[in-house]
């Protein structure tokens, strides 16, 4: 990619509504112009100060009274000091809007996501999710080493070239040779190159992740079956093969750098040849001469910007497409109060996804108090009618009705105050059992929160633990087995006292004695409330009740 | 911490060989630095002195030039391929090291934090090689360079610049240490940060579920403002330091430009030698100044290569060395007051814990969930150690026996099986790598799986196969050994009646000791003796 294509590439994140609104608010933009400014500053200190010295040394030379030497003097101290606070303040201003930008981002995108989750979003995995979360955070990439620096070596070397060229045209003119070539060329060859590199080694690269992964994943398997050095085999195979072809594309990688070496050294050579031949004087010769070395420091960072501009425009454009997903859920612009009866009837129910329908004509009703089994083979449509039911996914066709008022009446967080979801991998917080069930009803007692776990039958379990409800649970909860788990999401299901259950497939994920255990224990601590058991295995159901819908 | 870790070369070969192969390239890039200079100074006096510039000079500034822009092309294919190797080297260590410290110490979290350190951890390793290393190697050799050169011409100068100099590592010494609390404190709350986003972003539809999803969207607004304000609090001291090196610098360098000026212009000093000081003099700072920058900037790989050495230096634990397993077709086994505690729990998974196995019998293994059933089945295997108790085959101990012999003698089908990549053959055959393509049929019908192919692909731990479908291929995978001891956890969930009694039929046919976790009524009723877990009774059927 060329200086250009980095510029386009600005633009194009500059111009694009969704991510440039943090751009556009003025407070913001003086921050960043005051760091471009302030780089400039410095970048120009550091190549006047070498200017500047060699005038003054080779003026000297033909030893002048001290006094004409003043000016040079106090002009060289005065760009010694000012390229340290003038990058002090370009550091400090560009880091400051830089965040101030990521914070715009992250916000921006987690209030799309919320609108779009989790129908919205059914086709991404939470890996693709933690890519995104990355993906935000190359905001700050953009502007701290892409853009800021692309700015600052652009505007000081198209300085530098000027002063060049009004000293001895043809010095400049070989000297912005230099520049054009270090902007254009060496940019577009490390990037060339990174891009050959990452083509032979992404697929490797995959392989020895791909292997890693099952090799720590099935451990205890391949343990028990004394089978560790054969995966270990494989895994070297794999390995060896990566090792190979990121040797193999060394080859390619310091081009960038060698080239940008001959370049700041040819444009010094030029000066020194050309100024050799006109009338300049001795002074200006030096200058000609030691200016252009200056430029190794003022373009050094273009390889690495030009590098990471690919990334980052990878990661915005992948952003991007998240903020134009289309919205799954139409908020009504004037809702209508919550009934107050708790019968839900679904007539005539048509949803899908992108083109095909996943339910069509469902006729189902569910009763206040009624305990009610789904079923149906996995992809049959159950998680889709709960998404319906939750109102995550607007129905394409027919009805759902809460006490007779349709649901797209309503706005999703007023059904979700009566209708609660338990799913088979409910998520549990990176944080304590009582900030997890906090979250449930905010401000509860902790004679709620234990009544609550007592009756989802975690009780004894949390006050077991040396730490009870401050127990931090792990990242996705992964201190807890997966019975725990659910029963944790269960007791904080229990604490929002929702009207209707919804519970999907919420024992997939665990062996049959807990599932039974767990499927009893929330038949009973639902009491009155409208339980809706989605499964595709009715009979773990604690008492037999006539599956009323099959999906099948 | 220190400039290079030493654990990194005695492990690697590659980066000793790496470091050798710096430091040459180092001398030789602080000796065309010198040479351009002296070319360079010599060229421009003799413009400006005798109007005069030889074409000798022009050319072998070309070459310098030249040389140098293939010496830096140089180190950066030195760094990638020894970078390359040393991952590679450390990638397979790691593994290796955290197989055998075995399923018990690789428990959920850590595997995950391993798999990153495999992968991405690892290629933070990249800049250390590529950019901190040569420049640590160049801030050694090209200083020592240009003092020396410049003592030759002028040795007031040099003398400012040998003093001057060991001020810069001495204050960087000094701000690292008084910024690292802070430093270390801002790269937490960033890392802290950031996970807190993933962990909202991926919880977005339980939060939407509890009506939190709105008011978590503008809390991460505002934690970020506030993370904002403190990472600018310690950004604006880093950033102090850099300015305090840089002005040292500066002042360091006009301190000697200005001496030699002075001296130039009261006729003591020739133009060629001022010139000379006036292009070595930075390049004596720079690279000190820019080993400080590149060391930032390989902090992540640093982070990375500790933890890995945290990992091969977690000691293995003491392994049995003998190599008389008794035959356990003919010989009983016998757990005695077996007690196992997991880390981070109070109350122990199994307690006291009694067990006599014949050979030939089926045991059932009931009790409630979290019992300790499967724990039990992992004290057998060796994976986990009991803090009292013992495992005891022929009056010697479990953990006496080398345990690669010793695990020969079971086959496992876990509660829930890991799957390699590849065809549902190839995972067959983890239990017996020579079996033939009939024994594998034969092993996968016994397990009540006649319609799944050999050839089927299983994908990424099994995706493409269904829950039941995976523990029948780990419940063929152990009837394909040729282990007296078949360990089953729960082997027939995800099967209706009729196949269930299929495979226990199966089971009881093969004529092994067969210990099995179950709570179905069927699976139950066919074993010779139900031993229930949690407590100290034996229930005779």
């Amino acid at each position: 990619m060329s200086s250009l294509q980095v510029g386009r590439t600005v633009m194009k994140v500059a111009g694009d509504r969704r991510l440039g609104m943090a751009v556009v608010d003025r407070l913001l933009a003086g921050r960043l112009v005051l760091a471009v400014i302030a780089g400039v500053l410095a970048s120009g200190s550091a190549v006047a100060l070498l200017a500047t010295s060699a005038w003054l040394i080779t003026t000297a030379a033909a030893q002048p009274p001290v006094l004409t030497l003043m000016v040079a003097i106090v002009a060289v101290r005065a760009f010694g000091v000012g390229r340290g606070v003038f990058r002090y303040v370009e550091r400090l201003a560009g880091h400051d809007a830089a965040y101030r930008v990521l914070g715009g981002v992250r916000a921006r995108v987690a209030g799309r996501l919320e609108e779009l989750a989790p129908a919205g979003l059914s086709l991404r995995t939470g890996d693709l999710l933690t890519r995104l979360v990355l993906d935000v955070d190359a905001v700050l990439d953009l502007w701290l080493r892409v853009v800021l620096p692309v700015l600052v070596a652009a505007v000081t070397a198209t300085a530098t070239v000027a002063l060049l060229v009004i000293l001895l045209p043809t010095a400049g003119a070989a000297a912005a040779v230099a520049v054009v070539v270090a902007c254009a060329v060496v940019p577009w060859v490390t990037t060339a190159t990174a891009r050959r590199a990452e083509r032979t080694i992404a697929g490797a690269r995959g392989a020895v992740a791909a292997g890693a992964t099952e090799a720590l994943l099935t451990a205890a398997d391949v343990v028990a079956f004394n089978a560790v050095d054969n995966v270990l085999a494989g895994f070297s195979a794999a390995d060896a093969r990566l090792a190979q072809a990121e040797r193999r594309s060394a080859w390619s990688t310091g081009l960038g750098n060698a080239l940008l070496v001959l370049c700041v050294g040819g444009a010094s050579v030029a000066g020194l040849v050309l100024g050799s031949q006109s009338d300049v004087s001795g002074p200006v010769l030096a200058v000609l001469v030691l200016t252009p070395l200056a430029l190794a420091d003022v373009l050094g960072g273009l390889p690495v910007a030009a590098q990471l501009a690919i990334r980052v425009r990878a990661s915005l454009s992948r952003l991007q497409e998240v903020m134009a997903l289309p919205t799954p859920v139409a908020e009504p612009s004037c809702a209508v109060d919550l009934p107050t009866g708790r019968d839900l009837e679904i007539r005539g129910l048509r949803v899908g996804y992108g083109e095909a329908d996943v339910l069509s004509g469902l006729d189902l009703d569910l009763p206040a108090g009624s305990r009610v089994v789904v079923t149906g083979p996995s992809g049959s449509g159950k998680s889709t009618l709960a998404a319906v039911l939750l109102r995550f996914l607007d129905p394409r066709g027919g009805d759902v009705l809460l006490d007779g008022v349709d649901l797209r009446q309503l706005q999703g967080d007023q059904v979700r105050s009566v209708i609660g979801l338990l799913t088979q991998e409910s998520h549990v917080f990176d944080t304590s059992i009582r900030e997890n069930l906090l979250l449930a009803r905010p401000g509860s007692s902790d004679l709620r929160l234990w009544k609550a776990l007592y009756r989802a039958r975690l009780g004894k379990f949390v006050e077991s633990l040396p730490e009870g409800l401050d127990t931090m649970v792990g990242e996705h909860g992964a201190r807890l087995s997966g019975g725990e788990r659910q029963r944790l999401a269960f007791a904080r299901l229990l604490l929002a006292d929702h009207d209707v259950l919804v519970l999907d497939e919420p024992t997939e994920h665990l062996d049959e004695e807990t599932a039974k255990a767990l499927l009893a224990d929330l038949y009973a601590a639902a009491g009155r409330r409208t339980v809706v058991l989605l499964t595709h295995r009715p009979e773990l159901a604690p008492y037999t009740t006539q599956p009323v819908a099959d999906l099948t | 911490m220190k400039p290079v870790d030493p654990r990194l070369l005695r492990r690697a070969k590659a980066a000793r060989t790496f470091l050798a192969g710096s430091v040459l390239i180092g001398v030789a890039t602080g000796l065309l630095i010198v040479v351009q200079a002296v070319l360079l100074a010599t060229a421009i006096a003799d413009v400006v002195l005798r109007g005069e510039l030889a074409a000798v000079i022009v050319w072998s500034l070309v070459a310098v030039i030249a040389g140098r822009a293939l010496l830096s092309w140089l180190q950066e294919v030195v760094a990638q391929r020894a970078a390359a190797a040393v991952k590679s080297t450390l990638r397979r260590q790691v593994l290796e090291h955290s197989l055998k410290l075995g399923p018990a110490w690789l428990s959920g979290e850590r595997s995950s934090a391993l798999t990153t350190l495999l992968t991405k951890g690892l290629d933070d390793l990249d800049p250390y090689f590529a950019r901190y290393l040569p420049q640590l190697v160049l801030a050694s050799t090209v200083p020592a360079g240009v003092i020396a050169w410049m003592a030759t011409g002028d040795l007031l100068a040099a003398g400012t610049v040998l003093v001057t100099l060991p001020l810069i590592p001495i204050f960087m010494a000094l701000i690292g240490w008084a910024t690292q609390t802070y430093s270390r404190r801002r790269q937490h709350a960033l890392a802290l940060l950031a996970h807190h986003f993933a962990d909202v972003v991926s919880g977005l539809p339980t939060l939407k579920l509890f009506g939190r999803a709105k008011a978590q969207a503008v809390a991460v607004e505002r934690v970020t403002e506030r993370h904002r304000m403190e990472s600018m609090k310690s950004l604006r001291l880093a950033f102090l330091s850099s300015l305090v090196l840089e002005l040292l610098a500066s002042i360091s360098v006009a301190l000697v430009a200005v001496g030699v000026g002075l001296r130039l212009v009261e006729g003591k000093l020739g133009l060629e030698t001022a010139l000379l000081v006036l292009i070595l003099a930075p390049e004596a700072y720079l690279p000190l100044r820019q080993v400080g920058a590149q060391f930032h900037a390989s902090a992540d790989g640093v982070a990375a290569s500790e933890e890995v050495f945290r990992v091969l230096e977690t000691p293995l634990p003491v392994q049995g060395e003998r190599t008389d397993v008794p035959d356990l077709r003919v010989t009983p086994l016998h757990l005695h007051d077996v007690t196992v505690t997991y880390a981070g729990r109070s109350t122990p998974a199994v307690e006291g814990f009694d067990l006599e196995l014949w050979p030939g019998e089926v045991v059932a293994l009931t009790g409630p969930s979290g019992a300790g059933k499967s724990t039990v089945l992992a004290a057998l295997l060796g994976f986990v150690v009991p803090e009292r108790g013992v495992v005891v085959a022929a009056g010697s101990a479990a953990d006496e026996f080398d345990p690669v012999l010793w695990r020969q003698q079971f086959a496992w089908v876990p509660q829930r099986p890991g799957l390699l990549v590849g065809s549902i053959a190839d995972n067959v055959r983890l239990g017996r790598p020579d079996a033939s393509d009939a024994e594998v049929r034969r092993a996968l019908d016994a397990a009540g799986a006649a319609e799944l192919q050999l050839d089927t692909a299983v994908g990424e731990q099994g995706e493409l196969l269904s829950g039941g479908q995976r523990r029948r291929v780990a419940l063929a995978r152990a009837l394909v050994t040729r282990a007296p001891v078949l360990l089953l956890d729960e082997p027939t969930a995800g099967l209706d009646a009729d196949a269930e009694a299929a495979v226990v039929a199966n089971l009881r046919a093969t004529g092994r000791t067969v210990l099995l976790v179950a709570h179905r009524p069927a699976l139950i009723a066919a074993a010779d003796r139900v031993v229930e877990v949690g407590t100290k009774e034996l229930v005779s059927v």
